[in-house]
């Protein structure tokens, strides 16, 4: 008992200690100095709303994929499952690189080829499977159908430079611009969002479709009428933790979208910029700042999930 | 409606019920019964048309329509399973109402079959309340309603009446016999208890033990 308890101090007590060593940095005065200042209110605002939109898709993402992994048992859906969970365990310097060459050194034609070759490889493996008879593939043949229009859409779009200057053609510039915060924050927030939803899910007894079906649902009218009023809770959660993840997120922010002051700057990069220009006190202060927000996230989760799970 | 199972082979899983034949004339309550692992459930469940792609052969007919391969809503067999499963989101009216608003029953038609049937199984104090507030044997009366609210042609009740204590239970036996009698529909009725099974049906159908 006396053990758990020294780690239990241990370890609570460094993150308090942490707390407590940017409180010290900081001074009232510092504080109503960044709060005052236009770069730091454009920075919260630029937050605010880049965080908010990842949330939203990220949710938008997340309910269909954790209903498909949780309610269908479908050959390689452990796999699914994994490639899922990639963006988290992906070093985040990784996924802003990762997006910065995909926009601007492939080709939408590229992505169209590829995206075709793994559904045909997709399709050939769900196919092999379906011949063993040993369960159910994942329908082979509609993944041999959108890997075709993909084919297609590889061969329409030849030679129509990168994929960054088709969407800036489109009006949506991502690299270097405010849009690619949100990009730079999805792949890890979706994730955490996916697991989450998956969890609510899981919680809710395949049953309730069961018997709206007997009632006259259709799998879709199942899910809106009982499954997804259900989910409230779940989805307030997943969207509660995206937004703390992106709240957080650095690394992808800094490569894909840059740290330009008052342009591409959100609170992560602003405690970066503050530091490169050696204001301690600045940067510890839009560190509160944060902490503050992820208390008050923390807390709307606990909320939300911790009394009674995700119903 | 009279129902005729005829050589049914479901699979769920790793388990596959071979075989199956049953016959239940228009009106009448048969009950189910035999060791756990037999496949009533299973059975029941591929009747509603929940396991569909888990038949193997065989044919399920109902007032001699082949049910096989419609889909559960197209059948207009009423389920009340084993937990219950009530909508937690819904009132009590809500849940009644459900299915009829589903197949888009005139108004006044619907809310005359809702009070009906909340006055016959005793819950029409309780239309505006929540499942959770809802005693083992309320919800059972609810789930029983909700099923029956559409008129279906088969009522299927999955050991609807586990969990309860022995007074409940035997106030909502008398409850789903008597509405069994008046509704004039055909029930299938899994249990484990002889009893139940003697006090509820009309015939006792004893599946055997799971094959080896």
């Amino acid at each position: 008992m006396l053990f758990l308890i020294v780690v239990l101090i241990a370890y609570v007590g460094m993150l308090a200690l942490m707390v407590g060593a940017n409180v010290l940095t900081v001074s009232w005065q510092d504080i109503g100095k960044v709060l005052r200042d236009p770069d730091i209110q454009r920075s919260i605002k630029l937050t605010v709303v880049t965080c908010t939109a990842t949330a939203i898709l990220s949710v938008l993402v997340a309910v269909p994929l954790a209903y498909l992994l949780s309610r269908y048992h479908f050959r390689g859906r452990a796999f699914i499952d994994t490639i899922l969970d990639i963006p988290i365990l992906l070093p985040p310097l990784i996924v802003g690189l990762s997006l910065l060459i995909l926009f601007n050194r492939v080709s939408p034609s590229t992505c169209c080829g590829m995206m075709a070759g793994g559904l045909w490889l997709a399709a050939f493996v769900g196919f092999l499977w379906r011949v063993k008879g040993s369960g159910r593939a994942m329908i082979p043949g509609s993944l041999l159908f959108l890997g075709g229009l993909f084919a297609v859409a590889a061969v329409l779009t030849r030679g129509a430079g990168s994929l960054e200057e088709v969407t800036s053609g489109f009006g949506l510039p991502m690299t270097f611009h405010p849009l690619g915060i949100v990009l730079a924050q999805f792949p890890v927030a979706a994730a955490f969002a996916v697991r989450t939803m998956r969890t609510t899910f899981d919680q809710i007894s395949p049953r309730y479709e069961e018997v709206a079906m007997t009632l006259g649902c259709h799998r879709g009218q199942a899910f809106t009428r009982v499954v997804l009023p259900l989910a409230g809770k779940g989805m307030v959660a997943a969207g509660t933790m995206a937004w703390a993840r992106s709240l957080g997120e650095f690394g992808p922010v800094l490569i894909f979208a840059g740290a330009t002051r008052g342009r591409t700057e959100v609170l992560a990069t602003s405690v970066f910029l503050e530091i490169n220009i050696g204001n301690l006190p600045g940067a510890a202060a839009i560190s509160l700042l944060m902490i503050v927000l992820a208390v008050v996230i923390l807390m709307i989760v606990r909320f939300f999930v911790g009394r009674g799970g995700a119903i | 409606m009279r129902l005729e199972i005829k050589d049914l082979t479901v699979r769920v899983g790793g388990f596959v019920l071979s075989d199956f034949s049953l016959a239940v004339a228009e009106g009448e309550c048969v009950a189910l019964m035999g060791p756990s692992g037999c496949g009533k459930t299973t059975l029941m469940e591929a009747v509603c048309g929940l396991r569909s792609g888990g038949v193997l052969s065989g044919r399920i007919l109902l007032g001699g329509v082949d049910l096989t391969d419609l889909p559960p809503g197209a059948r207009m067999i009423g389920l009340v399973p084993q937990d219950v499963a009530l909508f937690p989101t819904l009132t009590v009216r809500e849940q009644l109402e459900f299915g009829p608003k589903l197949h888009r029953w005139d108004r006044d038609e619907m809310r005359d079959r809702v009070e009906g049937l909340a006055s016959d199984l005793g819950l029409s104090q309780l239309l505006d309340r929540l499942p959770k507030g809802l005693s083992g044997g309320e919800a059972r009366r609810v789930a029983l309603g909700r099923a029956l609210a559409l008129r279906p042609r088969l009522l299927c009740l999955d050991e609807a009446l586990s969990g309860l204590d022995e007074a409940r239970h035997d106030e909502v036996l008398q409850v789903i016999r008597k509405m069994i009698d008046r509704e004039g529909v055909t029930a299938l009725h899994v249990t484990h208890s002889r009893r139940e099974a003697n006090a509820i049906a009309d015939r006792v159908v004893v599946m055997g033990p799971r094959e080896a």
